[in-house]
């Protein structure tokens, strides 16, 4: 078919043979959308985002507003009224803060800390893994060899030893995250430049005497993105549940800055007086949140994979 | 050689060696007695290959006798190990920036595979249109009319310029690959493979598309083959390589007429005339040598028919057989 269609001899130009024009883009959107699962976890992502970033505007009271929050709510079961004459739907915690409320908040803690530090992650490996896979050699082994220390060790033991030597706080957290995953994106990112740059256009690139920078920026790094958004959005779910082991094994957040692992940890003493809510409300809170990105994550791999996709 | 002419390309005594050094796990096991050592591929060994101004020439061998690597080396994506090329009579290492600027663009590669060769992320107005921008061949005003035109010089729709390379058949993609050469007005091309990966029905419109530009554009071209009949009807001179090195060059017709080295003679023997193409020659008795333990002395002596003591000890030199030819072999000399 193929075959016929070019051997029509040079095209009468306007003449446009009748082939979807559809960009890269619009190919993508519509191998993605194959999938009704991850397309309904897309849209939970988004409203997470979304809850997240209007948490003021959306919870039903603000939690840290201790003039607002009074004992006499203590632990109130789910669907009970609060002292304001609000129905607090998730129930109180042991301060008798709404638990709905607090979860909102935390959401937000939990997303900052794992979005912002998978991203300056991102940054620094895409910056290391290019730089390795171009130079390579010597530059490109000293490279590697920290990046498979680092691997070799489990994230949650150099988090906990950063975290125990830097103290607690967002900004600590942050650090040590960023620290334990950037050597991931590095390795992958590395991993795609080094099959990418032996590919024939970046061989013709050279021999059109562009610069290497151009080189790298416009020809590499663009093919190079696909397994880096993968890797970036797997990356997030685990920043965020590492940094809710963290606080809940109460190294992570201050405790004026909970989030839906403080939150979890703050509610397990409760746990065995029968108020069930205060820990495994933020706890389903956590689970959602880190499945609907993994199953994003999973069938962003299935359709950027270019051995799978068609 | 007579022409007056120096050679457009000349490669001088070229030599590439691949080395694959051990990395710190393979040397600790050496240390414990086991049997591992650096491996060197002598892909390309002193090869002396000239083409003239306007000429075609032919570069025929088995897969994995260093054609690409020599190819490559000749459009300046690899550098040589050791020895130089030359263009237009001029060391390429003796040349300051803006002159080998210049001669690095005159030298432009077209290559085996339509896919891997496009950048899958970038339109073909982009992919044409790149370099000359770049290089000030023509400003971003000029540059739509600039991309149309060569787009039509090599078949193309230019009201497809818009478009990815994935939504392009392998002849076209292939034009793309062409236009894109083109675009940095080169005087030479070498085409590595440039058919082999197409349809049998589109490879001769793509040839009858390199015979119209060198018409039009004054273009000398090297054309790698490993099919001796695929380069046979289009090619002034034919280049032999074996195992790294050149082991004939001859003008087409006296070539095929009266080979005058071993391993030319058993191929054409082996290759059927005319058009009754064979994709993959497979010449000769015995297996081709790893180019990582080449065979001492003439490469080809383990599988030579003619073979004589001294071909396994003394390495022969490519010599003067007449007007426009050179072999490398002992019975010759
Ligand atoms: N980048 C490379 N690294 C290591 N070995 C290589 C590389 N490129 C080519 N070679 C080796 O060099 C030899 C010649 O390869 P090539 O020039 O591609 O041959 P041809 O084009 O004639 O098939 C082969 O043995 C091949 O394995
Ligand atoms: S040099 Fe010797 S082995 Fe080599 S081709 Fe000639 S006769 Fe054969
Ligand atoms: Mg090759």
């Amino acid at each position: 078919m193929n075959s016929a269609k070019t051997a029509a001899a040079p095209p009468v130009p306007g003449q446009i043979e009748p082939l979807a024009v559809e960009t890269p883009f619009q190919r993508f959107v519509s191998d993605f959308s194959e999938s009704k699962l991850a397309v309904a976890c897309f849209f939970a992502v988004v409203a997470i985002i979304l809850l997240a970033i209007f948490a003021p505007l959306i919870a039903p009271t603000d939690p840290y507003n201790l003039a607002l929050v009074t004992v006499a709510d203590k632990t109130l079961a789910p669907g009970m009224v609060m002292q304001d004459g609000t129905t607090t739907l998730l129930g109180t915690d042991g301060s008798g803060r709404d638990l709905l409320s607090s979860i909102i908040y935390g959401l937000r803690i939990s997303l900052t800390v794992g979005i912002g530090s998978a991203i300056v992650a991102l940054a620094i490996g895409v910056v290391v893994g290019l730089v390795a896979a171009y130079a390579g050699g010597r530059i490109d082994n000293i490279i590697m060899r920290i990046v498979d220390m680092q691997l070799s060790f489990p994230a949650i033991l150099i988090a906990l030893v950063l975290l125990v030597t830097l103290g607690k706080g967002a900004d600590k957290t942050l650090i040590a995250l960023i620290v334990v995953q950037w050597a991931y994106y590095a390795r992958t990112v590395r991993a795609s430049a080094m099959v990418e740059r032996r590919k024939e256009y970046v061989e013709s690139a050279h021999c059109l005497s562009l610069s290497r920078t151009r080189i790298l920026l416009k020809h590499l790094l663009p093919n190079v993105l696909a397994p880096i958004i993968v890797v970036g959005t797997v990356q997030t779910a685990h920043a965020i549940s590492l940094e809710a082991t963290l606080s809940f094994l109460g190294l992570g957040m201050e405790q004026t800055e909970p989030s839906l692992g403080s939150l979890i940890s703050n509610g397990f003493e409760y746990i065995h007086s029968g108020h069930y809510w205060i820990s495994v409300y933020p706890g389903v809170a956590l689970l959602l949140t880190i499945v609907s990105i993994n199953i994003v994550g999973d069938r962003l791999r299935d359709v950027l994979n270019p051995r799978l996709s068609k | 050689m007579t022409s007056a002419t120096p050679p457009l390309i000349e490669a001088r005594a070229v030599t590439k060696r691949f080395e694959k050094r051990l990395d710190l796990a393979a040397k600790a096991a050496r240390l414990l007695g086991a049997d591992l050592e650096d491996e060197i591929v002598h892909a390309v060994d002193a090869v002396d290959l000239q083409v003239f101004p306007g000429e075609v020439v032919g570069l025929v061998g088995e897969s994995g006798c260093g054609k690409s690597t020599i190819g490559r080396m000749i459009a300046g994506i690899l550098p040589p190990s050791d020895g130089e090329i030359a263009f237009d009579g001029k060391a390429m290492t003796a040349m300051s920036g803006q002159e080998k600027r210049a001669a690095a663009l005159a030298v432009q590669m077209i290559f085996q595979d339509p896919f891997a060769s496009l950048n899958p992320r970038m339109r073909v107005e982009e992919i044409i249109g790149e370099a000359p921008l770049v290089h000030g061949y023509v400003d971003r005003a000029g540059l739509a009319a600039y991309v149309d035109e060569i787009m039509l010089k090599v078949g193309l729709d230019p009201a497809l310029k818009r478009r990815y390379p994935h939504q392009f058949s392998g002849g076209q993609r292939q034009r793309i690959g062409i236009a894109r050469a083109l675009a940095v007005k080169p005087r030479f091309l070498v085409c590595d493979e440039a058919i082999a990966a197409l349809d049998v029905s589109i490879q001769a419109q793509v040839i009858n598309l390199f015979m119209d530009l060198r018409e039009e554009f004054d273009l000398t071209y090297l054309f790698i083959s490993h099919d001796l009949s695929v380069v046979e009807h289009i090619s002034d001179r034919i280049v032999i390589m074996y195992l790294g090195r050149v082991v004939e060059s001859a003008p087409t017709e006296a070539l095929f007429a009266a080979p005058k080295h071993p391993y030319t003679q058993a191929l054409l023997a082996e290759a059927p005339r005319l058009d009754q193409r064979s994709r993959d020659f497979l010449p000769i008795k015995g297996e081709i040598p790893s180019p990582l333990h080449p065979p001492s002395g003439c490469h080809f002596h383990p599988r030579c028919p003619h073979a004589m003591e001294k071909c396994s000890a003394v390495r022969p030199m490519l010599r003067p057989q007449g007007d426009r030819w050179q072999a490398a072999c002992h019975l010759l000399d």
